[in-house]
């Protein structure tokens, strides 16, 4: 079933015309009709979470919402999408920018922002230009501007382009940004819901969680709740990448298993070039790595779907994330060193400096990785590599400290052997890779 | 106006009253001695300042009265406000040390440790954090990040590779200058303070960037290289200034003025100044007046805590820890820090510079 991407191939669809034909702007005539609270109400029951990473529930985060009187409030998208291996936004972006931009002025709506914001990553250079053109045809044709179809709301949509860095996704960093200034995360509280951009009421969604609403006007928020699984609702879009036979954006429904979705002809149609599957990040770069046998099943030895729930099953001991949707697949002949050296490298270049343990916490981790890398490491270092990510974790001021430590924490967790290989055949981890493990093989289970 | 209410916090098994609105640091500060957390990027008279350090990490056991659950992740104490029935572990909590810890381990990663030619050696916050919470041993082999001394104006010095970005010293330009010259640069572990395209700091009150330097990142160019701290005897002083309170701190080895700084509290901040304004001084009476006969000098200054210099001396003064609290507070005796006069031959240590009338003197210590 599809929801979002359900009309991405019609052609013209990126223009007024063609996505007005296939039913576009009916949800925001009927959102018209309603009052905000039971927009907001609508959304609540809809279940939908936040499809950013973190998945809060977008209805409980906007009833949060403070509303003093006379203060204007604010809506602000992230489209900062720079995770690595996510890239959903981009594409609901670029072919579908009116459902994106029907879907901001509902919300807008019903939280009430005059004014809202796109704030889009610096590296998406085309991808502004594309929705400033959708938003002047929906100014064109009434759906946009002063007293929207005379119901005597007003409201204006801007894009921001940041610079390129990864800490405006973080949302105070995105507000600071957005003001103009350094993309230094705030330290919360106050949170931006209370106070946010120029210290206005301000309520930070992601792209994807934006364009959900549309559907959820249109079908009504119960009859949305009822798609999917327990708390995860509705459809996913994933950007699957890696070794495999068929990468690219896929919508899911959440009772999709991992296997299936890996190996199914309809959707990624397995592992390139007839390798093995070795090891995946299920939700974008930060979220734990998990080996192919873990991956599948979970530690319980039931199939693993998914959803929320099912990937983090286990906890981080023997699960995952959801996260952002960035489905990185490894396939045997990767090695996870080096893949975590290139992540460790990574996150020191987009640390912003601000709070200690990340500043100098993820390029130590990074000069550790590299020396296990490169065959100069030794025992020590993993027990070290251990400790500094343990110390990162959780004392710092915004989650990129923790996005730092978790994947290098899944990596040894799941795959200390590989690390000890490197230290122990330093010569012979210059010239071949560790290949597959017993953990390659996706029918047996480690316990935890 | 509304009173404002008093609630209860209790730090380490011991309960303060302190009014809403108050951060959990400060209530730690109010019991006072080795319940505070340290802090290396907080500064109380500099809004915004805080929350990037992660040195006074501390858990929150119990949320409070009227939500009692713990918070899930180790907090900020200086930016966190207290709440009433709030229970707090700061000492007491073995995650909290490790956290410090490692918090400590952090900053000196990329610190040259070059303590015996730095001049804020025997005041360093830095150094204080490493005697409570570092290690001995570094566990780091790779390259320090290194920068060439900066010369930003005629007064001050900066020297980055000391710097922990506390970013206290952008606050304080921001706040008591009419313009700030300098900022952050660049970002992660490149980031650095710095002027746009070499610029100078000349500002009227730039030079109390050098006070709220934690670290010998801001040294003052006058007293560079002149005196090791711990040799000068610190005197409170005054003077009739225009621009500022005119209330100093003079550091001097017999009649000679060395330096001349603003005064300071036990938290190693700038203390209140008799017009109850934060006693921040002018570049003239830091900089130009260094001649005892430029100032009415009132007496031996009151130092504790956050100084080598004053461990064992100044017996008065020190810091005394409030009565009837060790016992409920297991392991929280004030740490002896290294007492530089011990182990230094320039003096002997049966002369105790408390006991001296008037300011040391090198014939003092013959």
């Amino acid at each position: 079933m599809k929801l979002l991407l359900e009309n991405a191939h019609v052609e013209g669809i990126r223009y007024y015309e063609a996505y007005r034909k296939t039913g576009g702007y009916r949800a925001l005539e009927k959102a018209l009709k309603m009052t905000p609270e039971e927009l907001v109400e609508e959304v609540k029951k809809s279940g939908l979470r936040g499809r950013g990473g973190a998945g809060f529930p977008t209805g409980l985060k906007w009833s949060f919402l403070a509303k003093p009187e006379g203060v204007p409030r604010h809506l602000v998208v992230n489209a900062d999408e720079s995770e690595p291996g996510t890239f959903k936004d981009r594409y609901l972006m670029e072919f579908l920018p009116h459902l994106f931009i029907e879907g901001m002025i509902i919300s807008s709506f019903a939280l009430g922002s005059n004014v809202s914001y796109v704030y889009i990553r610096g590296e998406y250079a085309w991808i502004p230009d594309i929705l400033e053109q959708a938003i002047a045809e929906a100014k064109a044709n009434g759906w946009l501007g002063k007293n929207i179809l005379g119901t005597g709301f007003d409201c204006e949509i801007y894009v921001h382009r940041g610079a390129g860095a990864y800490i405006c996704g973080e949302e105070t960093a995105l507000i600071e940004s957005l003001e103009g200034k350094r993309g230094n995360p705030r330290i919360k509280p106050p949170f931006p819901a209370i106070q946010g951009v120029w210290m206005r009421p301000t309520v930070v969604n992601n792209v994807e969680t934006i364009a959900a609403v549309v559907p959820i006007i249109n079908m009504g928020g119960e009859e949305y709740g009822k798609i999917g699984v327990g708390r995860s609702t509705g459809t996913k879009l994933m950007s699957a990448c890696g070794n495999l036979k068929r990468p690219g954006v896929y919508e899911i429904p959440f009772d999709l298993s991992v296997e299936e979705f890996i190996f199914g002809d309809e959707w990624c149609q397995g592992i390139a070039n007839g390798k093995k599957l070795k090891a995946c990040i299920p939700g974008g770069s930060s979220v734990p790595i998990l080996p192919a046998n873990l991956l599948l099943k979970t530690a319980k030895g039931e199939t693993r779907y998914m959803n929320y729930e099912s990937l983090s099953d286990g906890g981080f001991q023997t699960g995952s994330m959801l996260g952002s949707g960035g489905f990185i697949v490894l396939d045997e002949d990767q090695c996870v060193v080096r893949h975590t050296m290139t992540l460790a490298h990574f996150y020191m270049h987009e640390s912003c400096g601000q709070c200690s343990p990340c500043r100098e916490g993820t390029g130590w981790m990074y000069r550790v990785l590299k020396n296990i890398e490169n065959g100069k490491g030794k025992m020590e270092d993993i027990y070290l590599l251990w400790d500094i990510q343990r110390r990162i974790e959780g004392n710092t001021i915004c989650p990129l400290g923790d996005a730092a430590a978790w994947p290098v924490a899944a990596a040894i967790r799941h795959f200390r052997d590989e690390f000890e290989w490197h230290v122990l055949n330093p010569e012979e981890s210059q010239t071949r890779n560790f290949g597959l493990a017993h953990y390659a093989n996706p029918l047996e289970v480690v316990s935890a | 106006m509304a009173e404002v209410q008093n609630i209860k916090v209790t730090i380490d098994n011991i309960t303060v009253e302190v009014p809403m609105g108050t951060t959990i640091l400060e209530a730690a500060r109010k019991v006072g001695g080795e319940v505070a957390p340290p802090t290396m990027c907080y500064y109380s008279h500099l809004k915004g300042s805080g929350g990037k350090c992660r040195t006074c990490l501390v858990e929150v056991s119990k949320g409070s009265e009227k939500d009692p659950r713990p918070m899930p992740k180790l907090v900020a104490s200086c930016r966190t406000g207290a709440m009433d029935g709030m229970e707090v572990k700061s000492m007491t909590s073995e995650k909290v040390i490790d956290a410090r810890n490692g918090v400590t381990e952090f900053l000196l990663l990329n610190h040259p440790l070059d303590c015996p030619v730095c001049d804020q050696a025997g005041e360093c916050h830095l150094q204080d954090l490493s005697y409570e919470n570092g290690t001995e041993a570094t566990r780091t082999t790779f390259e320090r990040r290194t920068f060439e001394p900066e010369d930003i104006g005629p007064n001050i010095q900066l020297h980055m590779n000391r710097c922990i970005m506390c970013f206290r010293c952008v606050f304080a330009a921001e706040q008591l200058t009419d313009y700030r010259e300098h900022g952050i640069l660049d970002r992660g572990e490149h980031a650095r303070i710095s002027t746009c395209i070499s610029k100078s700091l000349d500002h009227d009150f730039i030079g109390n960037v050098i006070d709220v330097c934690p670290v010998g990142a801001l040294t003052d160019k006058t007293f560079r290289f002149k005196q090791r701290v711990w040799f000068t005897k610190p005197m409170d002083a005054h003077c009739a200034c225009t621009k500022c309170s005119g209330e100093v701190r003079l550091w001097m080895r017999g009649d000679e003025v060395y330096r001349v700084t603003a005064r300071k509290d036990e938290w190693g901040e700038v203390a209140i100044a008799s017009n109850g304004k934060p006693g921040w001084i002018c570049n003239e009476c830091r900089f130009e007046k260094k001649k005892a006969s430029d100032w009415v000098i009132e007496g031996p200054s009151n130092i504790s805590r956050h100084s080598v210099i004053s461990q064992g001396h100044y017996n008065k003064t020190v810091h005394e820890p409030q009565i009837g609290l060790l016992a409920e507070v297991i392991g929280k005796q004030p740490i002896m820090k290294m007492d530089i006069h011990d182990v230094s031959d320039v003096n002997k240590p049966n002369v105790h510079l408390s006991q001296i009338d008037g300011p040391a003197h090198s014939e003092d210590f013959k």
